[in-house]
């Protein structure tokens, strides 16, 4: 079967994915274009004897790239091998968009110009004729509606037809006094056995002209690179002076964009203007004064759904792994097997899933407000408080998720496109005390605060990580990422009803990607906490207390001494030992070897702080409300010791399953290590400092 | 000519000048915004640091000192 590939390109916002998603009879592939964490979507379609293969390219608005994204996806059309390029543009917004299609059309390659959202068009009375588009741009034209799943599998058939087609390229024809420039541009590059072919030579001209600099890199390291750079400066010269520009680039933007308007002039009949729904929700929703309330309840209604509904099927996925884990306890014969099986592995696993009713819905409301078109307005309403503390108005959607789950909240951060404004918002997400930390929260006011302000504590623990965040944003920003944050400039696309198929997609999408990212971390992490806390064993310990055990007759004394004995075993083991080894380090805040070791086992997932407590004080299974936990904690920890934990709990690494989602986002192994070690001195640093004040102040 | 900055929500006119710097300049004219485009101001936050202009039936939303370097000739000024 032969096969063509398809390079699927196209600005932001104009419905490629819901393209590729309404091919009929497609399959569809994900995975990342190598060595970047941008997704990579591939559709596989079987049409004839053919088998045709369409990557669908990040976003982009011009081959001056600018994002990540834009520079992935240029990469792509630069150096992959493929057959033709399917270009996708909005029907609205046409002419803005075909200023990309000309840059595209240097390329010289087999293309195909598809025109999207042409139902929106046509229902306002607009119409655009393809026959003349055709004609002036030289290149097949499909109008389609992804929405309707109007003349998508055209799109299949025009494939197969231009790829077969020996036509004649389509050239691009510039202004004169430029095209007598490129001829002279492309004499010199001929002498390169590199440009011999002349439709590449062509391109290599026109970008040079457009001042890409990726262009220029080839040229630089060539024999002809002298010759060249004389030559392109004195263009550069002549042109500027004759147009009286700037730069060549302007010179050539001005040309397409006329270009552009000429031929939108010709093919599209405009529809009348309307005051659009649009412009109606937004006189309402980025209103001055009201933008901001409506804005923060969208959040708080997020905020409630995600922690509402996704706590219930929370409980009962905990309650059947709880069961999984029984059965195999009972069906397994006792030993190394049974304890791996039932008391690591499988409340390991069972600790990712039960993340995944959270993550799902707060992803789902992400996605809708993304989809929608309201994430861009959140931006343009908070960047100016933002951008105060050297963050991006964007960055506010991950900051406001990290209160619920870390590992989403990184995730979230892919919005931000500019890589400095990621990597400040990701290095001081951790500070958003995300849910699984407040368990320990409750324990430990419930022991150290009158009930009637634990309320108030807990308000005030959550909005000092908020303000503490927002103080060490601005920190990075001068010291580590000097001068302004990026620029902000954004287009704010339409308001549109979401696709629920491809919601649904990317949902999928996500759920797999999830598990499989952190769920292969996390289950090997859990079960090294779980091989720590459980070897070595001590016979001599376990044999003793058993006789003891049978010794004492009264069930209440029974318990206390498996208690002592679980306790006993946790000292004797490796965590035990990692704890009496740590406990130096951790005397100067007023922690004993318990509660470094319930801080430390805590990078596992917050909560295990809580069960390893109780273990250590040897109270056995209790939880946070455990009154006996409480009094023991009274009867052994200070009250400056508590507050400094609370400090330490509220700074330091999160947990392993958001630690690795931070490595598998962030590939540069600087980053990674900073990210290892900076929260943990400053939590460090911070509790010392608490503890010391409160000491002063004799507590 | 005055800079979109100094002018008040539902004005309309035709951009004359792009001060900004590359990759801006080319960042604004990838959303439609050149010389001879016919631009309108939508909004602003209460504070103006963030304005929303519409050029062309893309809406485009910038921080006050991109907007500053945006000249236009105004045309008509609705308010």
């Amino acid at each position: 079967m032969k096969k063509i590939r398809v390079a699927l390109a196209g600005q932001p916002n104009v419905g490629k994915s819901s393209i590729i998603n309404s091919v009929t009879g497609a399959r569809l592939h994900v995975g990342n274009f190598s060595g970047v964490t941008v997704e990579k979507k591939e559709v596989f379609i079987e049409r004839g004897d053919y088998e045709i293969e369409i990557i669908d390219l990040p976003g982009i608005y011009s081959l001056n790239a600018y994002t990540p994204e834009e520079h992935v996806a240029k990469k792509y059309l630069y150096e992959e091998d493929y057959d033709l390029i399917v270009n996708v543009v909005d029907a609205n917004t046409l002419a803005r968009n075909l200023i990309f299609t000309m840059q595209l059309m240097d390329m010289q390659k087999k293309m195909i110009l598809v025109v999207n959202m042409i139902d929106e068009v046509e229902k306002q009375g607009g119409s655009i004729d393809k026959g003349k588009l055709e004609e002036l741009l030289g290149i097949p034209v499909i109008l389609t509606s992804a929405k309707e799943h109007r003349g998508v599998d055209e799109i299949i058939d025009q494939i197969v037809a231009t790829h077969e087609s020996d036509k004649p390229k389509n050239k691009l024809y510039y202004d004169q006094r430029i095209e007598e420039q490129i001829d002279k541009i492309v004499k010199v590059l001929h002498k390169s056995p590199h440009f011999k072919d002349p439709e590449y030579a062509r391109f290599i001209a026109i970008r040079l002209l457009d001042r890409d600099e990726d262009i220029y890199k080839i040229i630089h390291d060539l024999p002809i690179f002298i010759e060249l750079h004389e030559l392109l400066g004195k263009i550069y010269r002549e042109l500027e002076l004759e147009y009286d520009e700037e730069s060549t680039s302007d010179i050539l933007s001005d040309e397409r964009y006329a270009l552009s308007k000429a031929l939108v002039m010709e093919a599209v009949k405009k529809p009348e203007v309307k005051v659009s729904l649009t412009d109606r929700l937004d006189r309402l929703l980025i209103h001055p004064v009201f933008g901001l309330p409506i804005f923060l309840f969208f959040m708080w209604l997020l905020f409630q759904l995600t922690f509402e509904v996704g706590s219930i099927p929370m409980d009962m996925i905990d309650a059947a792994f709880t069961e999984i884990s029984n059965v195999v306890k009972a069906t397994l014969p006792d030993g190394a097997v049974q304890s791996v099986l039932a008391d690591g592995v499988i409340p390991a696993v069972g600790s990712i899933i039960m993340f995944l009713p959270n993550i799902l819905i707060l992803f789902l409301g992400i996605n809708l407000l993304e989809q929608t078109g309201y994430m861009a307005r959140t931006a343009f309403l908070l960047d100016g408080f933002m951008k105060k503390f050297g963050l991006q108005g964007k960055a506010f959607i991950p900051l406001v998720s990290g209160f619920g789950c870390t590992v989403p909240a990184y995730m979230a951060a892919r919005t931000l496109k500019n890589p400095t404004d990621r990597i400040i918002t990701m290095l001081v997400l951790g500070f958003m005390s995300c849910s699984a930390r407040l368990p320990v929260y409750v324990l430990l006011i419930g022991a150290f605060f009158p009930t009637a302000h634990a309320g108030n504590i807990l308000f005030i623990i959550y909005i000092s990580g908020a303000i503490l965040g927002l103080i060490v944003a601005k920190i990075l920003r001068t010291v580590l990422f000097k001068g302004e944050p990026e620029p902000f400039v954004m287009e704010m696309p339409p308001y549109r009803f979401p696709s629920m198929k491809a919601l649904g997609m990317e949902l999928w999408i996500k759920t797999k990607l999830f598990i499989k990212k952190a769920g292969t971390f996390i289950a090997g992490a859990s079960m090294i906490i779980w091989f720590l806390s459980s070897y070595p064993h001590s016979g001599t310990i376990e044999e003793s207390y058993t006789r003891k055990i049978e010794a004492v007759q009264s069930e209440e004394a029974k318990a206390a001494l498996e208690n002592e004995m679980a306790a006993k075993a946790l000292e004797n083991s490796y965590l035990g030992r990692i704890g009496k080894t740590i406990e130096p380090f951790f005397s100067p805040i007023g922690f004993d070897w318990r509660m470094s070791v319930a801080v430390v086992a805590g990078l596992a997932a917050k909560e295990v702080v809580v069960s390893t407590l109780a273990t250590l004080y040897a109270v056995g299974d209790a939880d946070e409300r455990s009154n006996t936990l409480i009094q023991r904690l009274r009867d052994n920890v200070t009250f400056k010791a508590a507050i400094a934990m609370i400090v330490i709990i509220m700074i330091y690494s999160p947990c392993i399953a958001a630690m690795s989602t931070f490595w598998a986002e962030v590939p540069q192994w600087a980053w990674r290590g900073f990210y290892l070690v900076y929260p943990n001195v400053l939590a460090w640093l911070m509790a010392f400092g608490i503890y010391r004040l409160l000491d002063m102040m004799g507590y | 000519m005055k800079p979109i900055t100094a002018c008040k929500i539902g004005c309309e006119g035709v951009i004359v000048r792009i001060r900004a710097k590359e990759p801006i300049k080319g960042r604004l004219f990838s959303l439609g915004l050149a010389k001879g485009s016919r631009v309108r101001i939508l909004d602003h936050t209460l504070a103006k640091q963030t304005w929303e202009i519409e050029s062309d039936g893309t809406k485009i939303a910038l921080r006050d000192e991109e907007a500053e370097s945006i000249f236009i000739e105004p045309k008509e000024c609705a308010a």
